[in-house]
C-alpha cells in the first residue's frame, strides 16, 4: 500500500548519494532520503553532526559548500531559521509578506498572522514582539508562500520551554491543515517524537536510524507509548540510561 | 549553523534607568534592611541639563564683565556683542557675509553628499565597484585634505570652486567610509533570508540591504556635517575676500574681539542647527529604532 501511494504522489523531497565537505571533512556522507508529499519528518542528531547542513541544501543556500550528490525539492518551499530572521526595519505585516507579489499579499499576510494568533500585531516592530511572537511572525512569514516544504532549522531553540510547548501545538496544527512536509531539524528528542511521524538520526553523516512513530496525534510528552521510541533514539544518539536520567 | 541567537544587529542595550527611581525611594523608606545593589547608572537625566552648563557660563562672563574683571579689548561684554552684531546686521554686511558661507558650506555640503553617496553605493553594491573606487578613496582620506589647500588654489584658483571643491572632498570622505562599509558589513543571516524568499538582486538591495545601512549612513552624514562647518572655517580665514571667517580675520587685524564672538557665535549656530536637523531625520527615518532606547 505504501508502494500504491508513492505512485500516486512523487516524493516532495528526493536525495540520493548526497555528500558534502567542509575542508578535507565529509559532514554529509552520501544520504540517500525521501520525503513523501505531506510527511512530518524530524532530523534528530548531535551538534555537528550536519543536520543543518542537510537542511541548508535542500534549501539551496550551500554555495560555498564542495559537494556532489542527487537533490531534488519543491520550488515552494520556506525555511524557518532558529532565529526569527525578521529584518527590525520592517513593521511585523510587511516582514511577513516581504518579497511576495500581487495585489492580495496584504491580505494573504494578515491572514497567515491570524493563523499564528498574531492578529492585532501586525504594525508592531519586529523589537516589541517577545522571542516566541517572533517565531510565530516567522511561522506567517513562511506560510505566505503556501510552501509545499517547509524546513525548520531548529526553529525553537532559542525559546523558554513553555512557550515552546505552545509553539509545537501550533506547528502541528499548521501542519494539519495545510499539508506541506515538513523536515524539522532539532536536537531535542521529545520535541521529535511529539511532533514528527518519522524521525531520522543523522550520525557520521549518514542516516543512522529511521523511524515512524506510529503513535497517534495529540501527544503529550508523558505518553506511555512515546517512551520506547525515546529509548531507541537516546540509544542511536549514543546516550547511555545515566545521562539520560540526569537530562529528562 | 546557525548559532547566533536572535537578532545582533539591533544593539539591544539594557535599560538600567528603568529601575533607578524605586531605587532611589528605597533608600528614603530603608527601615527595613534589605540587600539593595548600588546602582551604577548615572541616574535620570536633570531637566534641561543640555542648557545649564552654557547658561551658567554666560551667567559668569555677564557678572565678570559688569564687575569690570574683564579687559573689554581682550573679552567684550555679552550686550557689546549683541549690540555689534545688531549694527552689522544693520548695515548689511553681516547678512551678506553669513548668505556666503552658507552658500558655500551649503554647496560643498550637497556635493559631498551626493559623491559620496554615489561612490559608496557603486563600490559597496557591486565587485568591479569596489575594485575600482574603494583603494582610491582610501588613499585620498589618508591625505588630509586641508593640506591639498595649495595644490588646488593652483588648479581652481582662490575663487568659490575652489573652496566649494575642498568642503565637498571634506565631507564626502566620512559619508563613503560609513555608508561603504554599513553596506558591505549587512548581516549574512539577512543574505540568506533574502534567497529563501527568492529576492531578486534589486528588491534584495531596496528592501534589506539599503534600510540596513541606513544607521551607518547617519553617522557618516554627521560627521560629513560638522566636517563642512570646519572646512569653511578654515577656508575662509586663510584665503577669502567675503564671508564670516573673512571678517573675523578683518576683525583680527582692527582688534575687534566683539566681531570676532559675533562671528564665533553663528558658526556655532550653525553647527548646532544642521546637526540638530540631521539628528531629527535620522529619529524619524530610523524610528524602527526608538522602540529600544525610548
Amino acid at each position: 500500500m505504501a508502494t500504491h501511494a508513492e505512485q500516486l504522489t512523487p516524493p516532495a523531497v528526493r536525495i540520493s548519494g548526497l555528500t558534502r565537505s567542509f575542508g578535507a571533512r565529509d559532514v554529509l556522507d552520501g544520504i540517500d532520503l525521501d520525503i513523501p508529499a505531506g510527511q512530518f519528518v524530524a532530523l534528530l542528531g548531535h551538534s555537528g553532526s550536519g543536520k543543518s547542513t542537510l537542511l541548508r541544501a535542500i534549501a539551496g543556500l550551500d554555495h560555498q559548500v564542495t559537494g556532489s550528490g542527487e537533490l531534488a525539492a519543491p520550488q515552494r518551499l520556506s525555511v524557518v531559521f532558529q532565529d526569527s530572521r525578521l529584518l527590525p526595519w520592517r513593521r511585523v505585516l510587511d516582514n511577513v509578506i516581504l518579497g511576495t507579489r500581487g495585489k492580495d499579499a496584504a491580505e494573504r499576510g494578515r491572514a497567515a498572522l491570524t493563523e499564528v494568533g498574531l492578529a492585532g500585531r501586525e504594525r508592531a516592530w519586529p523589537n516589541e514582539l517577545s522571542g516566541g511572537e517572533a517565531q510565530r511572525a516567522a511561522l506567517a512569514r513562511s506560510l505566505v508562500w503556501d510552501p509545499e516544504l517547509l524546513l525548520a532549522d531548529e526553529p525553537f531553540g532559542a525559546l523558554d520551554a513553555l512557550t515552546r510547548i505552545r509553539m509545537h501545538t501550533l506547528l502541528r496544527e499548521l501542519w494539519e491543515r495545510h499539508r506541506p512536509s515538513v523536515l524539522l531539524v532539532t536536537h531535542d528528542v521529545d520535541e521529535a517524537i511529539v511532533l514528527a511521524d518519522r524521525v531520522l538520526v543523522l550520525d557520521q553523516g549518514r542516516i543512522g536510524l529511521d523511524v515512524s512513530v506510529d503513535v497517534p496525534h495529540p501527544r503529550s510528552y508523558r505518553d506511555p507509548l512515546l517512551g520506547e521510541y525515546r529509548e531507541r533514539l537516546f540509544a542511536a544518539l549514543g546516550v547511555t540510561e545515566d545521562v539520560q536520567g540526569a537530562t529528562t | 549553523m546557525t548559532e547566533r541567537v536572535l537578532d545582533g544587529s539591533t544593539a539591544i542595550r539594557p535599560r538600567p534607568a528603568d529601575h533607578e527611581p524605586e531605587h532611589g525611594r528605597a533608600h528614603e523608606r530603608a527601615p527595613v534592611t534589605r540587600r539593595s545593589t548600588r546602582g551604577l547608572a548615572p541616574g535620570r537625566r536633570l531637566p534641561a541639563s543640555r542648557l545649564t552648563g552654557p547658561v551658567l557660563f554666560l551667567a559668569l562672563w555677564a557678572a565678570a564683565s559688569a564687575a569690570g574683571q574683564l579687559d573689554p579689548g581682550a573679552i567684550p561684554a555679552p550686550w557689546t556683542v549683541l549690540r555689534t552684531a545688531a549694527h552689522l546686521w544693520t548695515d548689511g554686511t553681516l547678512g551678506s557675509d553669513i548668505t556666503t558661507s552658507l552658500r558655500r558650506a551649503g554647496y560643498g555640503f550637497a556635493i559631498g553628499l551626493v559623491g559620496g553617496v554615489a561612490l559608496a553605493l557603486a563600490a559597496g553594491l557591486s565587485r568591479v565597484g569596489e575594485a575600482l573606487i574603494d583603494g582610491t578613496v582610501q588613499l585620498n582620506r589618508a591625505i588630509p585634505t586641508l593640506g591639498l589647500i595649495p595644490l588646488f588654489i593652483l588648479w581652481l584658483g582662490i575663487g568659490e570652486t575652489f573652496k566649494i571643491t575642498i568642503i565637498a572632498i571634506v565631507v564626502y570622505i566620512p559619508i563613503y567610509l560609513n555608508l561603504h562599509s554599513a553596506l558591505s558589513g549587512i548581516d549574512n543571516r539577512f543574505v540568506e533570508l533574502g534567497e529563501v524568499l527568492g529576492l531578486s538582486r534589486v528588491q534584495f538591495i531596496r528592501q534589506i540591504v539599503i534600510p540596513g545601512a541606513l544607521p551607518g549612513f547617519f553617522v557618516g552624514l554627521r560627521l560629513g556635517v560638522t566636517g563642512s562647518w570646519l572646512s569653511l572655517v578654515v577656508l575662509e580665514q586663510i584665503n577669502a575676500t567675503s564671508g564670516l571667517g573673512y571678517m573675523m580675520f578683518q576683525a583680527q587685524n582692527y582688534g575687534r574681539t566683539d566681531v570676532i564672538i559675533v562671528g564665533l557665535l553663528i558658526y556655532g549656530i550653525f553647527g548646532l542647527v544642521s546637526d540638530s536637523a540631521v539628528r531629527l531625520i535620522e529619529r524619524r527615518v530610523l524610528s524602527w529604532r526608538r522602540t529600544l532606547s525610548n
